[in-house]
């Protein structure tokens, strides 16, 4: 049963009167080009590729705390009125300040030469770890509603109502050592969980944007908390006018790695512990392939019969979860004399530096939590020593989210080649609507 | 087989399709919700005896009576209102018919009429002072009304801005250290609107040139500038304060007539060149959008850029433009912190309000004076927070201050008409 | 106005969209420029209006050589378009839109609507359109929204005005009064360039031809040509869509479909009491102009449309009402009708694409984990089975050509145990060779017992594998008639008109 004859008056030889264009923008290129060496290509994707732009930024960032550091400092200051007399002074002063502000950055957060042995010398990296022991779970939560196609800007809230759920367990209930850590655990879990959920539900249900939703839920939960700290009989420890919480009890208190004359604590390896889960989840479960097929295209998972609005919920608990386990990492391991409101510490916006730095894979956000960890030690050490405000941490930080953002940027500063694939993550999120033809 | 149809040309202008109507539950559910609230509210922790709304401030010319109700009764009736607002609404949805706004729009003055009569009754001293209730409300509107204008210019341009909070802190660092430094509150209100531009640029340059989500350079620029002014404060302006951080403040202006209106006329009409810069501004840009070609081009490329760019507008000059122009309104806006409103910098004191106008921007619906209105409603609620606080009334400060971000959270999630912003807000403009 | 091109040649990157292209549109006359999706014609008319800079050659307007750096630049010179993808911003008045780049303005900066509404009738009273200036363009149908393009590069004086692929979303009859409309122009002395692969419309209306593929002029053409030789010079060899088939062996209905309506989130009936039924070992193939009910009857016998009235039973089960998942479960097999925004999840593997839609239990899953050796082993299979052109099963979906997605996407289907398969546009966008693979598969399909549903608003497609046809006109039944029923009646049919004809209720 044939029908087309060649005659035939509406003959339409072309199949695909209505795509879109198939025009030469995004015109794949036939698989049968010739592969490229493998030695060639793996220098192309190294001088190319997201570990060499993460570096240069990173040296970029630096580089302009140095300027700002040089700029503010009263001795270059002072040399630089008589510049034109004695310049030399002035580049002087710009070391010296610079030097012995990366200096004290340094053995801030990896090691102190100036003690006089091993045990104490390392103490900066256990420190630098600690700090980087919240990042590195917020971080994994962040990095985790990103690859399901969310922005989780929440993190502060979240971290809010876990540090408060844990606290709360950790210092009103008495329970035997152990199961109380895990009940205070526990709780501080599903606080952030249903903290995040609320923004997945809404988003599942109604469509409204989670970075809204998040951002306000942040604020929501600062005058909660703080409303509950400052309310006898819920957060607000007996017998104080302060808006703050009793001591943890020693029960629920986290034990230290390393001895007491060290932070570190038994946060960090549940951190770890998160950064394989989260590999698993993402690389390995069925869970994280439908995850991913949303976050990539949701249109195709929800025809692929993956429940989307599911996946958003879920993606949201465990990434409040995750966030949660920073902010019970603060309650019951750095911060246990008692907490106030302020003990996010603007970890939920760094875990999105972190995230970002990190390219939302576990392992990355695992080096990118202990280098942002290593600029909070140092930066606390920086402002001890040379009397350097911590804030240059926020500004390096976000320096290096931005150049990182803008691979382009970074080329074009240190006249790299440019790569000849396609975009990155966190790069352009182009939709079909608004690519010009 | 042959046919012979009468052929009958269609007239592509015949309505498309049968249509039926949908409608949604959404608002009788709200209005639900809301009523059993405030139910628990007025019965299970009644406050008896009256409360008094003061009209007239002390000083005016015209003296107004003061009004007073009962506690009880208005209660109860409004909870009567409300019930009733709820079953009428329930109604014209199930005879499918959408829930008008004013129906909307009642039902919250009802509310809030109810609400503030049981929380000033409880209160330790029963009288509420509305002048002062309005001015603190005008006044701490004043930066989320710049805001929100920078936000609604930017989206509606295509540029998401969550770098208002960005702007204005950075508006109140620059005006401060101008200002004092040079003496002159004008030259810092100039530099507040340069440096907005400067935040500005660093977004553009990002979202435009380099196609970075915008959202991940909103959040990050806030960060940037928070870390920015901070460092800079303690290491600058703390040791120098009175040399970089005392800026000379703004002189009040009265307007001859207008501000001897009662109530309003002291409130929105003896106040210092921000405010009056902000009613031009508010102005400016509804005329502007909506009236001009200017407006027309804007709004095209935030709709459909390729569109605009087919009609030839260079689409990335005209949104780089446009979110700097954004950046100069909300850098105005911080200067009204530190030249208006407090009168030195401190670190990170523009305290979420950028937020805030955000939020005005999405409940206002991208419009001017929506926005405008919603960031006035917001500004209402601090400054009723702070007013219950001083009469010394039981509701807890943190209850009102979560308002505007709850309120906002009912916005998007759809229980207060349709929220639907510019089409190609968030897309970077990607040619060939 | 008389436009030449001279050797226009435009890359991407290594790709060659256009090379050397030499074009001559005399005034007053109606040039078409014929050719594949892909051939390079939108590239070449973008590079005209100034959307793309040319990397050689030249554009003379009048013997004189233009500059172009934007649109704009090409609409002072005379040049207009009328966009494939309208381009009028759908919460704008038609006034609005087409004042937009050129407003006009009173005192003070103001826009000058009444000018502007002046300006939309004058030239509507000039072509005979009904148009309102007032109205909504989201409001309007797209036959509407089509003249409102012509009305916006009118009213910039255009003197040479581009039709890129107008009749794709027009009915027959629409098609025809766009004809019309496109012989006045040229009367008054407009110059048009044609853009299209519809041969019939070529012939119709065209003054002289230009056929273009891979890039390069290939040939001229006068409008006497058969359709044969244009054909040939459009693909470069001898076109043949024909598919062998068996008469189908009809077994019991298996898809009952009674009383289907779909209503969209605005209230609109865009599926509209639909009833049919498909039997085992049939092909129903749904015809009909892009856009009257056919995607969204697609995606409701899938589950994908929140608001379904009626029944939809497959082998006595209702499936109306469950999810996606459970009528993937229950042996419905789906090719979307956009294979990269619903199909595939371009940055996906291969394998990870060929297990989307089993992503929850056996046999990829197992325990929560995936089974990434199962996977690797059916990947091997089905890539050779189908014969996807990959260097990998690793390789990124995005990564390979319409044809090969394709394919990846009908093995994944095609392999789960299906009792029914809905195809929506099967061979859309994809090469002719991958053409006669996909089609000789769905028809396997419907020979080992499955019925099948295809949609397609291609009529070769149509007729080629139809044991049956039903026509869709603004969401409601036309008629369904036999796989033979003549084109013509099938044109009319799909422009609304019923059939009247004996045998028609087959």
């Amino acid at each position: 049963m044939t029908t087309q004859s060649p005659n035939d008056p509406d003959v339409a030889v072309e199949t695909g009167s209505q795509v879109p264009p198939a025009e030469p923008v995004t015109r794949q290129p036939e698989p049968d080009v010739e592969p490229e060496s493998r030695w060639h290509r793996a220098f192309r994707e190294i001088a190319t590729g997201n570990a060499i732009i993460s570096v240069l930024a990173v040296l970029l960032a630096l580089l302009v705390g140095a300027i700002m550091i040089a700029f503010t400092d009263e001795r270059v200051q002072e040399a630089s009125v008589y510049f034109f007399a004695r310049p030399g002074d002035t580049f002087i002063a710009i070391w010296e300040s610079v030097s012995g502000a990366y200096s004290a950055f340094f053995q801030g957060s990896i090691y102190n030469f100036r003690r006089p042995d091993f045990a104490t010398g390392i103490r900066p990296l256990t420190e630098t770890l600690t700090f980087a022991t919240p990042l590195i779970a917020a971080g994994l939560g962040v990095a985790l509603a990103f690859r399901v196609g969310m922005f989780n800007i929440g993190g502060r809230g979240q971290m809010l109502m876990a540090s408060a759920a844990a606290g709360w367990v950790a210092f009103s209930f008495d329970l035997p050592w152990g199961v109380h850590m895990l009940v205070a655990l526990l709780a501080g879990l599903l606080a952030g969980a249903l903290w995040a959920g609320i923004a997945g539900l809404l988003k599942a249900r109604t469509g409204a944007h989670e970075v809204i939703v998040t951002i306000m839920l942040n604020y929501v939960a600062l005058y909660l908390v703080t409303w509950m700290l400052r309310t006898p009989g819920l957060l607000q420890a007996p017998g104080s006018n302060n808006p703050k919480t009793p001591p943890m009890k020693d029960t629920a208190i986290f034990p230290e790695l390393l001895g007491p004359q060290y932070n570190l604590h038994f946060g960090f390896i549940l951190a770890i512990a998160a950064v394989v889960l989260v590999w698993w989840i993402l690389d390995r479960s069925a869970l994280g392939f439908q995850f991913r097929a949303v976050g990539e295209n949701p249109n195709a998972a929800r025809v692929a019969g993956i429940n989307v609005k599911s996946m958003y919920v879920y993606a949201m608990l465990i990434s409040g979860a995750l966030i949660g386990l920073a902010g019970v990492s603060q309650v019951l391991g750095t911060v246990t004399t008692g907490f106030s409101s302020g003990i996010d510490a603007g970890i939920g916006f760094d875990a999105i530096t972190v995230a970002l730095l990190g390219r939302s894979t576990p392992w990355g956000v695992l080096a990118a939590g202990i280098l942002f960890g290593a600029f909070k030690a140092g930066g606390f050490a920086m402002q001890a020593a040379e009397g350097v405000p911590i804030d240059i941490v926020l500004v390096v930080q976000s320096l290096i989210v931005l150049f990182i953002a803008a691979p382009p940027l970074v080329r074009a500063i240190f006249r790299l080649p440019a790569p000849g694939s396609g975009p990155r993550r966190a790069a352009p999120t182009t939709t079909k609507e608004v690519t010009a033809k | 087989m042959t046919i012979a149809p009468q052929h009958q040309a269609v007239s592509p202008q015949e309505p498309a399709l049968a249509k039926t109507v949908v409608v949604s539950w959404k608002a009788p559910i709200a209005f639900a919700v809301v009523t059993v609230l405030a139910a628990l509210l007025f019965l299970l922790a009644p406050h008896d005896g009256e409360a008094t709304f003061r009209v007239s401030a002390a000083g005016d010319a015209l003296q107004l009576p003061e009004i007073v109700l009962n506690a009880t009764v208005t209660a109860w009736v409004c909870l009567a209102l409300l019930t009733a607002l709820t079953v009428v609404s329930a109604l014209m949805v199930r005879a499918r018919r959408a829930v008008p706004i004013w129906l909307i729009v009642v039902f919250a003055v009802v509310f809030v009429l109810g609400f503030l009569t049981w929380a000033v009754a409880g209160a330790s001293t029963n009288v509420m002072p509305l002048a002062g209730l309005l001015a603190g409300a005008l006044s701490l509107s004043v930066p989320l009304i710049f805001g929100s204008l920078s936000g609604v210019i930017s989206e509606r341009v295509g540029v998401i801005n969550i770098a208002i909070e960005g702007q204005l802190l950075a508006g109140a660092f620059t005006s401060a250290v101008v200002a004092s430094s040079t003496g002159n509150p004008y030259l810092g209100l100039l530099a507040a609107g340069v440096a907005g531009v400067l935040v500005s640029f660093v977004l553009a340059a990002f979202a435009i040139k380099y196609f970075v989500d915008q959202v991940i350079v909103g959040v990050v620029l806030n960060v940037l500038v928070v870390g920015f002014t901070s460092f800079l404060y303690s290491q600058v302006l703390a040791p120098n304060a009175q040399a970089l951080n005392a800026p000379p403040r703004f002189d009040r202006i009265a307007i001859p007539f207008l501000s001897e209106i009662p109530i309003i006329g002291p409130t929105f009409f003896r106040q210092t060149i921000i405010v009056y810069l902000m009613y031009v501004a508010v102005a400016a840009v509804y005329i502007g959008l909506f009236h001009t070609k200017w407006g027309l081009r804007l709004r095209a490329v935030g709709e459909h850029p390729q569109a605009a760019d087919t009609v030839g507008i260079n689409v990335p000059r005209t949104r780089f433009w446009n979110v700097s122009l954004a950046g100069a309104i909300a850098g105005l806006g911080g200067a009204f912190f530190t030249l208006g409103a407090v009168g030195a910098f401190g670190k990170e004191m523009t305290a979420g309000a950028g937020f805030i106008a955000l939020a005005a921007v999405i409940f206002g619906q991208w419009d001017p004076i929506k926005a405008t209105l919603a960031a006035l409603l917001f500004g209402f609620a601090q400054s009723l927070q702070g007013q219950l606080g001083v009469i010394g009334s039981p509701v807890p400060s943190e209850f009102m201050l979560m308002l505007p971000y709850v309120v906002t959270i009912v916005a998007v999630a759809g229980f207060v008409g349709k929220v639907r912003g510019p089409a190609a807000a968030g897309k970077p403009y990607i040619k060939s | 106005m008389k436009l030449e091109l001279r050797g226009i040649t435009k890359t991407f990157g290594t790709l060659v969209a256009n090379d050397h292209i030499d074009l001559t549109v005399e005034a007053g006359e109606i040039h078409c420029l014929l050719g594949e999706n892909g051939a390079g014609k939108s590239t070449l008319m973008n590079v005209l209006y100034g959307l793309y800079q040319a990397d050689g050659g030249e554009i003379l307007l009048d013997d004189r050589v233009q500059h172009f750096a934007g649109p704009g630049d090409a609409m002072r010179a005379g040049i207009g378009m009328v966009h494939q993808h309208f381009m009028l911003i759908p919460v704008f008045t038609v006034a609005e839109n087409v004042m937009l780049g050129h407003e006009q303005t009173k005192a003070g900066g103001r826009l000058d609507l009444p000018a502007a509404r002046a300006k939309v009738r004058e030239i509507s009273d000039r072509f005979g359109f009904d148009v309102d200036p007032d109205a909504l363009v989201d409001d309007l149908p797209v036959g509407v929204q089509q003249r409102v393009e012509i009305i916006k590069a009118l009213s910039r004086d255009a003197r040479v005005l581009v039709f890129d692929e107008p009749t794709a979303v027009l009915t027959p009859q629409e098609t025809d009064e766009l004809m019309a409309i496109m012989r006045q122009l040229k009367e008054s002395g407009t110059s048009i360039v044609f853009i299209t692969h519809k041969l019939r419309e070529v012939r119709e209306v065209a003054d002289r031809i230009t056929v273009i593929r891979l890039g390069k002029v290939v040939g001229e053409a006068s409008p006497t040509a058969t359709n044969a030789e244009l054909a040939s010079l459009m693909v470069g060899r001898a076109v043949e869509l024909t598919v062998q088939k068996a008469p189908p062996t009809l077994g019991e209905p298996a898809l009952v479909v009674d009383g289907l309506t779909v209503i969209d989130p605005i209230g609109q009936l865009v599926v509209n009491d639909v009833s049919f039924e498909v039997r085992r070992g049939e092909i129903l193939a749904v015809a009909g102009v892009q856009g009257n009910g056919q995607t969204e009857l697609t995606e409701a016998l899938v589950g994908l449309q929140p608001r379904v009235q009626g029944s939809m039973r497959l082998d006595g089960n209702e499936l109306n009402g469950d999810s996606v998942r459970s009528i993937l479960n229950a042996g419905v097999g789906f090719v979307p009708e956009d294979r990269k925004e619903d199909g595939l999840v371009g940055e996906f593997s291969i394998a990870e694409n060929l297990m989307l839609d089993r992503a929850d239990g056996a046999p990829f899953v197992k325990g929560g984990n995936v089974q990434l050796s199962t996977l690797a082993a059916f990947a091997e299979e089905k890539v050779a089975e189908y014969d996807v052109r990959t260097p990998s099963i690793e390789t990124k979906v995005g990564r390979l050509s319409g044809g090969n997605q394709q394919k990846v996407v009908l093995a994944r289907e095609l392999s789960r145990d299906l009792r029914l398969l809905v195809a929506a546009q099967p061979t859309r966008g994809v090469d002719v060779g991958s053409i006669e693979f996909i089609h000789k598969r769905i028809v396997e399909t419907r020979d080992a017992g499955v019925p099948v549903v295809v949609v397609s608003t291609e009529l070769d497609e149509v007729t080629a594998l139809a044991d049956r046809i039903m026509v869709m006109y603004r969401g409601r039944v036309v008629g369904i008639v036999p796989g033979d029923t003549p084109r013509d009646v099938l044109g009319l049919m799909m422009a609304g008109e019923s059939p009247n004809l004996e045998g028609a209720a087959a």
